[in-house]
């Protein structure tokens, strides 16, 4: 992606300086932001590839379009690709990256070469999984569960795992460089709580990726160790126990899912002030609940393992607290309906995107009370239930916002504004596709449909054939942006500064912004979102 | 199948749990439906309601409102606090042990469920249960980790390999429902499934019958606890190299270290498999393991036969003569 | 760790002015000041992380402790406990040197930090010698996990076998004494490369007693891997 202007322009982030080395090299964040967003979005529609393998295949009840050992792969590649390489690094590696030092009016981040080297991590992680897949494939799941993935597994677990092992120093290594950044190089003026939302959800994901990651790279090596050198920690024939290796996975897969819904949270913040023009409500309790979010998101873990034989009573106090956890998200959703009230609502894509979200986020969010029920997870652990529940939120919630940010942010990275008829056409049929998808996915489960099956009995394939077919049209609302916001490059509308007329540091500076972010140090006086002040109208 | 459940997208209800179970999920559905309906109103409302209608409108200053959100934290906590204590006693009901069971042992092996009934009968991928009799599987892997789950019983355990799990449940209704594995376990994962056939008692005493005359796993437990001269050590006098095991399973077993464990099925599979690990105070660690040279079944046999061992005055062992379905079995 | 300054923007100066003339500052911190502060806050934050990745094997090996207590006493019986011992005092040893080293540094004694520096490396070699000495041992003596494991090996005294049913739950205390030695061997053995760096940047006289962070940081880094030792010392080879 190189510049895209016509005529003399103002020197920016994109054109200061030209060729391949230029961006190889780059120790811009926004530079790298741009990086990680091609590298992201190739790993999303590789994801996107075995997922649909996977939806035609469930076409049926018999297992006639992939060979059983194939379609396993293909549920693990899916997983493996859109976890670890998607959803964990979508808005912090590229949004984040992008904007923080922008929001906080700071030059760059802290540590601009280790966050090109964490880049690099990242793609060399990818790579070893890209081979991994090419090398056999992987099938065991993206949870690798032992002793499954050590000892009786003939894919490649061992590449795999190290793709992943490595993949999470890049989010490492994010989340100390956020750290640092929102501490120390905050704008003159810009105290803890006149940050933007965005900045606090991150600063509360970057805990976690700091907290959690490396004992999942731990645990991760674990398996490694097994497979390539035969020690015992989880094998039951040396007297290891397979389910330790279960806590150890999700101490921090399960924070893992706050890292990408956290920063979802915070996108949905912005978006949801810029497009109703008004402060958000309660933005102590939004900015509090995101640290409460990642604190107690540290405890519950053990809700994924209520039928693996644990004791009753570990079992209640983990219920207990992932029924706790619930409540910062509820207060989140209340708090931003609550900004609508008497707002000036634009209907624009991202807003669009943001609505969307709520939906499917509250619905999301009220399944999980149902898994966190200890009583009712029994039945419905480890069926399409949960499969739709961790959709809701991880699709319907991080990538929603996700998408809704790249909107409104795609003018202010690249100058230009992307189409927004075809923008909203897409919001609307991702929005329509998903629910097609996944809804039914609930109703597969209570009935009993495990997941990770490729046969299923008869009396599914109604509720199956409904999912796929809305996994039709999910593709097309995804596949849309990819070719819109590409066109957009070199045909889209030049547009000012602050086209939405947005509050917030990263609108005062021109885009794309110049190099150096600001001409000036900024200097903060005022609350975040105070667009009720004054005037608003475009820049 | 037609849609046999109390309601359109709900499984059939064949277990005492499962009307419990559904009881919670109808009113996690309701809730659902009125906070799901309420937000979603609320939002759609306020966009239709304000929507822009000029660049330079303006908004008011609203900040927030304490009451508000003490409102919205306190009611959801309520309501989640509430659901937390009825699904630990749905949870604590499924997972409370019978009186009285009828036992069956259940060894996961890719990709199929060998069951075992304790009067001897064998299935393989299918399990004949009578209806109103607590039924308590004891479940373990000869592999991978898979899981034992029954949709229309509500109920689902893992199968682990290297200890024992356990699973009860009292089926109500007569008929055939699915058995699943729940575990992903590798290339005929979906390939593991079977059925519970719940019959009425007296077809089940009828099924009991129908089949060949089977060792019980207690009568297979004493000839492999003879084969392997298991008795050469434990010969129950108190000179014996290894404890005596009459009436050691479910009594409290004082250890080397001193601490006390409760000697159940897991301790006495431990035992044989690992038998340095938890060592009974005033024995040696020197009992051999009979890792690889026992099958998880076998394992489960011997665990059987010393479960009927029984101190003297307490009756003999029941091992040789095949017990009746569901017949109590004394002293637990 | 310093970052250059790569992006200096024009027309502007920073307003705390003369200062900020450091040839090691980069321009996108607000002073040089703000870039150590910075720079030390990025360690601390980093070791955090390090203390979670250790963790999750420190959990691991309290659970199996509990489990398979004989035989973590066995097993910890079959290490040497007196290059243990020495291994430890060795590496208290370097940490002292490295903290002469910033001490030095902060004095802006140029040779000084050079010479404490290379005594931290020499002892560190001298760790990791000793490691590959106990590796070795436990090599021939068939004490790594796999099918040989704890079967005889030759020169053995015989009444020394490992008994038959000791073997597996043994094997899972080598695996966890090779996962977390192998680990911190791994730490000290990514450290010293970056001591000699940091020791050829100081000969060369970037460092002052202005600027030093770099030689804090490695520091920092030296005696965390330092600590873990310290707990895996009595851990693994002397409680029982």
């Amino acid at each position: 992606m190189t510049t895209t202007s016509t005529g003399a322009e103002r020197r920016n982030y994109l054109n200061a300086s030209e060729g391949l080395l230029s961006w190889l090299l780059t120790t811009d964040h926004k530079r790298i932001a741009i990086l990680y967003l091609i590298s992201v979005t190739f790993m999303f529609f590789l994801g996107g590839f075995f997922a649909a393998g996977v939806r035609l295949e469930l076409l049926t009840p018999r297992g006639d379009l992939l060979e059983a050992d194939t379609y396993n792969k293909f549920f693990t590649l899916h997983g493996v690709f859109m976890v670890f390489f998607v959803l964990i690094p979508a808005i912090p590696a590229i949004l984040g990256n992008f904007l923080i030092p922008l929001m906080i009016g700071a030059r760059d981040l802290a540590f601009p070469r280790i966050n090109l080297l964490s880049w690099y991590i990242y793609v060399l992680g990818a790579a070893f999984t890209i081979v991994a897949m090419i090398s056999g494939g992987v099938d065991t799941g993206w949870t690798f569960y032992t002793p499954y993935s050590t000892i009786y597994s003939n894919s490649a677990v061992l590449t795999a795992g190290v793709g992943i092992f490595i993949t999470g120093f890049s989010s490492i290594l994010t989340g100390l460089n956020f750290i640092v950044t929102i501490h120390k190089m905050r704008a003159p003026g810009l105290t803890w709580f006149r940050l933007p939302l965005f900045v606090w959800a991150h600063y509360a994901t970057s805990l976690i990726q700091i907290l959690g990651t490396p004992v999942v790279a731990v645990t991760v090596l674990m398996v490694a160790a097994e497979r390539a050198f035969h020690l015992g920690f989880f094998d039951p024939r040396v007297g290891g126990d397979p389910v330790l290796f279960q806590h150890l996975f999700w101490f921090y897969s399960h924070p893992a899912v706050y890292i990408m819904i956290l920063p979802a949270m915070g996108v949905i913040s912005e978006l949801v002030t810029a497009f109703s023009r008004k402060r958000i409500f309660g933005y102590p309790v939004v900015a509090i609940s995101s640290l409460s979010i990642a604190v107690v998101g540290f405890l519950v873990w053990g809700h994924h393992m209520y039928v693996a034989g644990q004791s009753a009573y570990a079992g209640m106090v983990f219920s207990f607290l992932s029924f706790l956890v619930a409540i910062p998200s509820a207060i989140k959703t209340f708090n931003w309906t609550a900004t609508l009230y008497k707002g000036s609502i634009s209907w624009q894509a991202p807003m669009l995107y943001v609505i969307g979200f709520l939906g499917l986020f509250t619905v999301g969010g009220l399944t999980g009370i149902f898994l966190a029920s200890m009583g009712l997870d029994v039945h419905v652990h480890d069926t399409y239930f949960v499969v739709a529940h961790f959709h809701y939120i991880m699709v319907g919630g991080a990538i929603m916002a996700y998408m809704g940010g790249l909107h409104f942010w795609w003018p202010k990275m690249t100058g230009r504004m992307y189409p927004e008829w075809w923008a909203r056409v897409s919001a609307v049929l991702v929005f329509i596709g998903f629910n097609a998808t996944f809804f039914p996915q609930f109703l597969l489960g209570y009935l009993g449909m495990p997941r990770r099956y490729h046969a299923y009995v008869g009396e599914f394939q109604v509720l199956n054939v409904f999912s796929t077919a809305g996994a039709s049209v999910l593709g097309v609302g995804y596949l849309l942006p990819m070719v819109y916001f590409l066109w957009s490059l070199k045909y889209g509308e030049v547009v000012g500064d602050n086209p939405f007329g947005a509050k917030g540091l990263e609108w005062q500076t021109s885009s794309p912004p110049p190099v150096e972010n600001f001409p000036e140090q900024p200097r903060v006086t005022e609350e975040a979102y105070a667009y009720s002040e004054s005037e608003v109208g475009h820049a | 199948m037609q849609w046999t459940g109390p309601l359109p997208y709900m499984p059939e209800q064949a277990s005492s749990v499962a009307p419990e179970v559904d009881a919670l999920y109808l009113f996690l559905v309701g809730i659902s439906i009125f906070f799901g309906v309420l937000i979603a109103a609320l939002v759609v409302g306020f966009a239709v309601r304000y929507r822009r209608r000029s660049e330079d409108e303006k908004t008011p200053h609203i900040h927030g409102s304490a009451l508000l959100e003490v409102a919205w934290s306190a009611i959801p906590l309520a309501i989640v606090m509430a659901v937390f204590f009825w699904s630990a006693k749905i949870y604590f009901d499924i997972n409370r042990a019978p009186q009285n069971p009828m036992e069956v042992y259940v060894v996961g092996k890719r990709w199929m469920w060998k069951l075992q009934h304790l009067t001897g009968q064998r299935e393989i991928n299918q399990l004949h249960v009578p209806v109103g009799v607590p039924v308590k599987l004891t479940l373990t892997s000869e592999d991978v980790i898979h899981s034992f789950f029954v949709p229309a019983f509500r109920i689902k355990k893992d199968a682990i390999p290297g200890r024992y799990t356990s699973l009860s449940f009292t089926a109500t209704k007569a008929g055939r429902y699915h058995l699943f594995c729940a575990e992903y376990c590798g290339t005929q994962h979906s390939g593991m499934i079977g059925e519970i056939v719940v019959l009425e008692p007296h077809e089940f005493q009828e099924w009991l019958a129908g089949g060949a005359a089977a060792t019980s796993p207690a009568a297979a437990g004493e000839k492999l606890f003879k084969d392997l001269a298991c008795i050469t050590c434990h010969k129950g006098d108190t000179g014996a190299r290894g404890p005596a095991l009459a009436g050691v399973f479910g009594s409290d077993v004082r250890l080397a270290d001193g601490s006390v464990v409760k000697a159940d099925e897991s301790y006495l599979r431990e035992s044989i498999v690992n038998p340095t690990a938890r060592v009974v105070a005033g024995y040696q660690p020197i009992m051999p393991t009979f890792q690889g040279v026992v099958s998880e079944e076998q394992l489960m046999q011997l665990v059987a036969y010393i479960q009927t061992l029984k101190r003297e005055g307490q009756g003999a062992p029941p091992a040789a003569a095949p017990a009746g379905a569901g017949q109590p079995k004394g002293g637990q | 760790m310093p970052e250059a300054a790569l992006q200096h923007g024009h027309g502007e100066e920073q307003a705390d002015g003369h200062a900020q003339t450091h040839p090691r500052f980069a321009h996108h911190f607000e002073s040089l000041e703000n870039q150590k502060e910075s720079a030390s806050l990025g360690m601390w934050v980093f070791l955090a992380q390090e203390v979670m990745f250790f963790g999750g094997l420190f959990m691991a090996y309290i659970l199996y402790r509990n489990l398979y207590h004989g035989a973590f006493e066995y097993g910890s019986h079959l290490l040497n406990w007196k290059l243990g011992f020495f291994n430890t005092i060795v590496l208290i040893g370097s940490s002292v040197t490295m903290a002469m080293a910033v001490h030095s540094a902060a004095l802006g004694q140029r040779t000084r930090i050079v010479g404490w520096l290379l005594a931290t490396i020499l002892l560190g070699s001298v760790f990791l010698g000793v490691k590959v000495v106990e590796y070795t041992e436990k090599f021939h003596h068939n004490l790594v996990p796999g099918e040989t494991f704890g079967l005889p090996y030759e020169g053995m005294d015989p009444h020394h076998a490992m008994p038959d049913n000791m073997r597996r739950p043994t094997q899972v205390y080598y695996s966890l004494y090779f996962a977390m030695t192998g680990l911190h061997a791994l730490h000290m053995i990514i450290g010293i490369p970056i001591l000699a760096g940091i020791a050829w940047f100081a000969h060369k006289g970037e460092y002052s007693a202005r600027f030093h962070t770099p030689v804090e940081l490695v520091g920092l880094y030296w005696h965390f891997v330092d600590i873990v030792w310290i707990f895996l010392f009595p851990l693994l080879y002397l409680i029982h």
